[in-house]
């Protein structure tokens, strides 16, 4: 599940393109390198392993194929994709393809000279990461500070034409903000807002215990963003995703493995989401050895876990497979050890309790506090795992 | 369902919104941020003449002239679903 939730427009099924088998959303990871270091960061915790970056002509060749399959969205992001000195040719290439382009950014390398490239290239949409409505807090989040960057990119960019859409990433220590949060969006102008509560996967993962909210704070911001939904009606778009451990139904992750969603990383892995890696044993294809349709089509990983043959009960006769497939493979695996699990998050899961604990351990006041372990080189060591 | 677009109203494609023929789908499409709709092939008729030269009477005569049945209402419904979507806008 990509960091920033962007897919959950695609995933409501009046808009999605179903049963056509055709990777519609594809997602670049450029880079992992990033100036940030958010301690929420979905990329692997080995991120510094990935050197190895596919070349101008290797992502070329992957929009080639991903468009002749039919994809046509097309999302830029890493790590902070600003730090490819092609990604203004990368997207000329792709507007030139026919995919609607996104770039998703901390905003960290957006000049105004660069996002007027991006504009003349054709690029569609940015949509600019924001932790927090003040300086101190932001620097806090992300480990530098950028705050003030942001603001000003954020003015570029509207200069530029381009829609305004903001994602702020939620957890424990933000989330009290909604409101100010809201307010500075009104005030920028901005037309759609989400605010995207962490997920767990990764670096998230590492902070789960400090950053999930309590039940009372979710509903605290949920009813801001209401009173600000009925004030500001279609000015604003505000897009509000609870965690989902608070939820009794699964997300419907990804609208099923291998069903919509292709992302290809760094190095040319072919990953059915963002957070694949997480699964151990699972052997990713890459774009350097085979052609994409292949990938697509016949290899095993993307056929893991694709329809419903794989699923266990309760999953197997559950009246709501079709809606959920499941939930997140990816989650299944971190929490229950087994990918084909159903998702703990699901009441009908015979190991929900493992969720339940999580968010009651979340504001167990004897709980031990932890240091948040920001997303940098050397921050932790993964050769054990 | 609320009534916001009046017959005289000239229509267009909100700003970032891309219409047209997708070749694997085999239908017309709707490309925004983040976003695909699949347009069946009336909704496709109707959204082709949301170009910001036709007004919302216009759509429908001529939609009316294409179809042997009236599609008036139909029409009518189609583009304050397409408004409330945010799909099309009335030009100022």
């Amino acid at each position: 599940m990509p960091k920033d939730g962007s897919e959950l427009k695609l995933d409501e099924p009046e808009l999605t393109l179903d049963g056509l088998g055709i990777p519609m959303w594809l997602t670049l990871e450029l880079t992992y390198r990033c100036p940030l270091q958010c301690p929420w960061c979905s990329n692997p915790l080995d991120f510094d392993k990935f050197k190895d970056e596919l070349t101008t002509e290797e992502w070329k060749k992957v929009l080639r194929e991903g468009r002749k399959m039919g994809a046509l969205q097309l999302g830029f992001t890493g790590g902070e994709p600003m730090l490819r000195n092609d990604l203004e040719e990368l997207v000329a290439y792709s507007e030139e393809l026919g995919y609607y382009t996104n770039l998703i950014t901390s905003g960290v390398g957006l000049t105004p000279e660069r996002l007027q490239a991006l504009k003349e290239a054709g690029l569609k949409q940015i949509q600019l990461s924001v932790q927090s409505s003040n300086k101190e807090l932001s620097r806090k989040l992300v480990g530098v500070d950028v705050f003030e960057t942001k603001m000003a990119v954020f003015e570029d960019i509207k200069a530029q034409g381009f829609p305004m859409v903001l994602n702020i990433p939620i957890c424990k220590q933000n989330i009290g903000e909604t409101r100010e949060m809201l307010e500075m969006a009104e005030r920028l102008e901005v037309e759609y807002i989400e605010f995207a509560n962490v997920q767990y996967y990764n670096w998230a993962m590492l902070n789960r215990d400090e950053f999930l909210p309590s039940i009372e704070q979710i509903n605290e911001a949920e009813a801001i963003v209401k009173e600000f939904r009925e004030r500001l009606g279609n000015k604003m778009q505000i897009y509000f995703v609870i965690p989902d451990y608070f939820d009794d139904r699964p997300k419907a992750c990804m609208n099923g493995w291998g069903s919509i969603h292709l992302t290809i990383g760094p190095n040319g892995d072919a990953l059915p989401c963002q957070e694949a890696r997480v699964i151990k044993g699972l052997e990713f294809p890459n774009v350097r050895d085979e052609p994409l349709d292949s990938i697509w089509n016949n290899s095993s990983v993307f056929n893991a876990y694709r329809g419903d043959d794989w699923m266990k009960e309760p999953c197997k006769s559950c009246d709501e497979k079709e809606e959920d497939h499941g939930g997140c493979r990816c989650q299944a695996y971190l929490l229950t050890g087994d990918a084909a699990n159903t998702d703990p998050v699901c009441s009908k899961s015979p190991l929900h309790e493992i969720v339940e604990t999580c968010v009651s351990n979340a504001v167990n006041p004897r709980r031990v506090e932890k240091p948040i372990v920001f997303r940098k080189k050397g921050a932790i060591t993964t050769d054990f795992l | 369902m609320d009534s916001n677009i009046r017959s005289e109203d000239v229509v267009e494609l909100a700003p970032m919104y891309l219409f047209r023929w997708e070749e694997p789908q085999q239908s017309h499409i709707l490309l925004y941020p983040e976003g695909v709709v699949k347009l069946n092939e009336t909704g496709a008729e109707i959204i082709k003449y949301c170009d910001g030269n036709h007004s919302a009477e216009e759509i429908i005569t001529t939609l009316n002239a294409i179809y042997t049945i009236d599609v008036s209402e139909s029409v009518y419904k189609f583009l304050e679903v397409s408004y409330a979507k945010g799909w099309i806008r009335i030009k100022a």
